[in-house]
């Protein structure tokens, strides 16, 4: 038995690496055949939009290095490897990766929508392509250096994902697209520890990378600078440079400004939009369509449902059937109480008990059941339920709910 | 687990005789060879014993030797110093290179394109083999150097390298040849081939990695790229690597030992290989199977594998092998030299080398068969892009 771990070079992937090379007793290459092999996955080539070059000026290496597939991650990477004694190789995807990542990445901010490349990344990439790689070179399992948990249930005969027990280090949010075939196939060793847990192994093992900072930015977008990226990308791939400006609007549709394009704003934000009001203006929506930005006051961002799109569901639930859950509609939100109800087949509609702020179009919506991942899906459409009438809304349901 | 090394054109082991003489220059012979007392005496001894050795290899005169800090930089100061010293004299500027040059070559001649220096890259078939006759069209009044390697990296292919010299000398035109993998391989000699500068590097003739040598015909106007002293008769300035000179001059002195007899036997192992691959392994394709080439090389082309994976699970297994050359393992770019003899993108990603050198033996061979199939079986298995059928329709010859 062969396990593939995915090392990014980071403190998280090392630390999850040593403890599998102890638990599996890797052995190297001379060794009487290896059990434990590291494997980096080449995504991006940082130096492709010289554009974009000049934004990692001047940070601090601890910083520059928290971006993916820089060499100076491989580097770290090989060195831990090379520390734990086991093969390691990188793996080239960066042309799979730019199809199905960074391409919709890019279309999705274009729709007017607020994309997670990660959970991208990790229902395409990491949990596809890297486990057809690992499958190449002879790898039975891949491991991550996710902090979530997978169980094999078995009576039901199906895996079934968890909350990580480090509730502010927890990733299951990015995972909610994994299928079954993708879970069997996984293996999380951090899920059942804290960071400063991981940390300790990782010093006590004297691991090159255990004093490492954390990287929290999306990995081929240089200091969060995702408009410049996309202005580049787009500029390199030879796409005519359209005209996307369009208005400001308010919810009543009084027009209060233009802006450059819907790709500049996301649901929520505060800051640059141009215009000056008696009370602060947030984004409310976007219409990529009518190339309009509504903005409103704070209580307008609040909506009580949403529809949810391509919905993987992680523990089997029918069409037609709702349930009560916890749904997290970003990263860092606390999931909040809701009705969840099950349309199509990859369609879901979520009612939440209490409105909740910036629902935003392209971010995921990911129902818990405690700390179980029931499913998940990419947010469409949102609404306010005293409005159930408008047009917003009846889109919404008749997409959704038919 | 077994291990055997299959890729001697990426680099080579040390020879024991080659550790053994530089031994004494890395701890008490530690002379700087330019000092007037006996510590540098004795340095500057060794390393003209070894500017000796060099030359006998190579057939040329001590005098004639450069010593570098290996491949690449031979290959560049010839490149750069030969355009640099004609552009001085007032010529226009043009020079004439193939397609398939090693990237030590390749990107200096591109270097000198970003600077304005017209440039002609010959174009090579499918066979991996120049024709000297398009270098010869290629030539203008103004073409200051042709730079034309001896035996490709990656395919083996053995260029005519005395036919392409035979024009350039007739034209008065300084000749390079880029002669890393040839030297120490097959019989190269100056003189016989009539080149004005020829680049070899020590780590691929079971000589130490950081010292080469170019070979500079006595009259070759060359510029320095370097300054900062007048060592190497004022061509390559700085304090020489003693302990690397010694062991690339007892690295010279083994192989023009060693002759004919280790070519013949490392043929006998790669028809072994490739014999047995053909066998094993349906769908694969060697790859300028009919040319003139290295003894020591095949390059194998098979349907529907990615290289990067076979590499992969052959070093699982034990088996150093290579994609292309190993400067490009791992860069996303397909292989310039298997593009540029008119391979798909997808093809070359399934080409992989298998280079052999003096420890391989018959059952290393005979091991290394044993895994290919089963590794190819996998990668197939496990190939989306992979049907049966592409092992009928990709039939032809490279």
């Amino acid at each position: 038995m062969m396990i593939a771990i995915a090392m990014s070079g980071g403190v998280d992937s090392s630390t999850a690496a040593a403890i599998l090379a102890e638990r599996e007793g890797a052995l190297s290459t001379e060794g009487s055949g290896g059990r434990v092999v590291g494997l980096t996955m080449q995504l991006w080539n940082q130096r492709r939009l010289p554009a974009l070059q000049g934004l990692d000026e001047g940070l601090d290496r601890g910083r520059a290095a928290g971006r993916c597939c820089s060499l100076d991650d491989v580097y770290d990477a090989r060195r831990v490897a090379h520390c734990l004694g086991i093969p390691y190789y990188v793996i080239n995807l960066q042309d799979r990766f730019e199809a199905a990542v960074v391409r919709p990445f890019v279309e999705r901010y274009l729709a007017g929508e607020t994309p997670i490349p990660c959970s991208l990344c990790n229902a395409e990439i990491k949990f596809e392509q890297f486990v057809e790689a690992a499958a190449q070179i002879g790898a039975d399992q891949i491991a991550t250096g996710h902090y979530a948990r997978i169980r094999y249930d078995a009576k039901t005969g199906r895996y079934r994902l968890f909350a990580a027990v480090d509730r502010a280090k927890d990733q299951s949010y990015f995972l909610f697209g994994l299928t079954q075939r993708q879970l069997a196939s996984a293996i999380f060793p951090l899920g059942e520890l804290t960071k400063e847990e991981v940390r300790s192994i990782a010093r006590a093992k004297k691991l090159p990378v255990a004093e490492k900072p954390e990287s929290q930015e999306i990995c081929f977008v240089p200091k969060g600078s995702y408009r410049e990226f996309i202005t580049a990308y787009l500029e390199e791939q030879g796409t005519e440079p359209e005209d996307r400006a369009g208005e400001m609007v308010t919810v009543d549709g009084q027009v209060v400004g233009r802006h450059r394009g819907v790709h500049h704003f996301t649901v929520g934000q505060r800051k640059g939009l141009g215009v000056s009001s008696p009370t602060p203006l947030y984004v409310i929506g976007l219409d990529a369509r009518t190339r309009r930005v509504m903005v409103g006051r704070d209580e307008e961002l609040f909506k009580q449902c949403c529809s949810v799109r391509s919905v993987n569901w992680i523990r089997p639930v029918s069409a037609g059937q709702s349930f009560s859950a916890r749904v997290r509609i970003r990263n860092k939100h606390v999931p909040a109480k809701a009705r969840v109800e099950a349309c199509g087949k990859q369609e879901a509609r979520v009612e939440f008990d209490e409105p909740q702020r910036a629902v935003t179009p392209g971010q995921a919506a990911v129902f818990y059941d405690g700390e179980e991942v029931v499913g998940g899906g990419w947010i469409s459409g949102a609404a306010s339920a005293q409005k159930l009438t408008d047009q917003l809304d009846h889109t919404v349901r008749r997409e959704v709910c038919g | 687990m077994r291990s055997v090394y299959l890729d001697h054109n990426a680099t080579t082991p040390l020879a024991g005789e080659v550790f053994e003489a530089m031994k004494p220059y890395l701890t008490g012979e530690f002379g700087n060879a330019s000092s007037i007392h006996a510590w540098g005496q004795r340095a500057k001894a060794a390393i003209e014993n070894a500017r000796e050795s060099v030359a006998r290899l190579v057939g040329a005169r001590p005098s004639e030797i450069v010593f570098t800090s290996g491949g690449t930089e031979s290959d560049n100061m010839a490149i750069f110093g030969a355009v640099e010293a004609a552009s001085g004299k007032g010529h226009a500027k043009h020079v004439i290179t193939s397609a398939i040059e090693h990237h030590a070559a390749l990107y200096a001649v591109k270097a000198l394109e970003q600077r304005g220096v017209d440039v002609t890259f010959v174009p090579v078939g499918p066979t991996g083999v120049i024709d000297p006759g398009d270098v010869e069209r290629a030539i203008r009044p103004e073409t200051a150097l042709i730079s034309v390697m001896h035996a490709n990296n990656e395919l083996g292919t053995v260029q005519p390298v005395r036919e392409i010299a035979g024009i350039a000398h007739e034209r008065g035109i300084p000749f390079h040849t880029d002669a890393v993998q040839a030297v120490g391989k097959i019989p190269v000699d100056v003189q016989e081939l009539g080149v004005s500068m020829l680049s070899l590097s020590a780590h691929k003739l079971n000589g130490p990695k950081g010292v080469g040598a170019l070979y500079v015909r006595r009259g070759t106007p060359l510029r320095p790229l370097m300054v900062g002293g007048h060592h190497e008769r004022d061509r390559r300035p700085g304090t020489e690597n003693v302990a690397g000179i010694v062991g690339l001059g007892k690295a010279a002195e083994l192989a023009l030992g060693r002759g004919e007899a280790e070519a013949g036997r490392l043929a006998g192992l790669r028809d072994r290989l490739e014999r047995g691959i053909k066998q094993r392994a349906p769908g694969a394709h060697i790859n300028a199977e009919r040319s003139p080439r290295l003894p020591s090389t095949t390059s194998v082309r098979f349907d529907g594998i990615d290289g990067e994976g076979f590499v992969i699970s052959m070093d699982l297994k034990g088996i150093a092998c290579s994609t292309g050359a190993a400067c490009s393992s791992g860069s996303l770019e397909a292989s310039h030299v298997l593009t540029a003899i008119g391979m798909s993108r997808d093809e070359a990603r399934s080409t992989v080398r298998f280079s052999l050198g003096l420890g391989n033996d018959e059952a290393e061979i005979d091991y290394a068969l044993d895994v290919i199939p089963q590794v190819v079986e996998r990668l197939r298995a496990l190939s989306p892009k992979y049907q049966p059928s592409d092992v009928s329709s990709q039939l032809s010859v490279r």
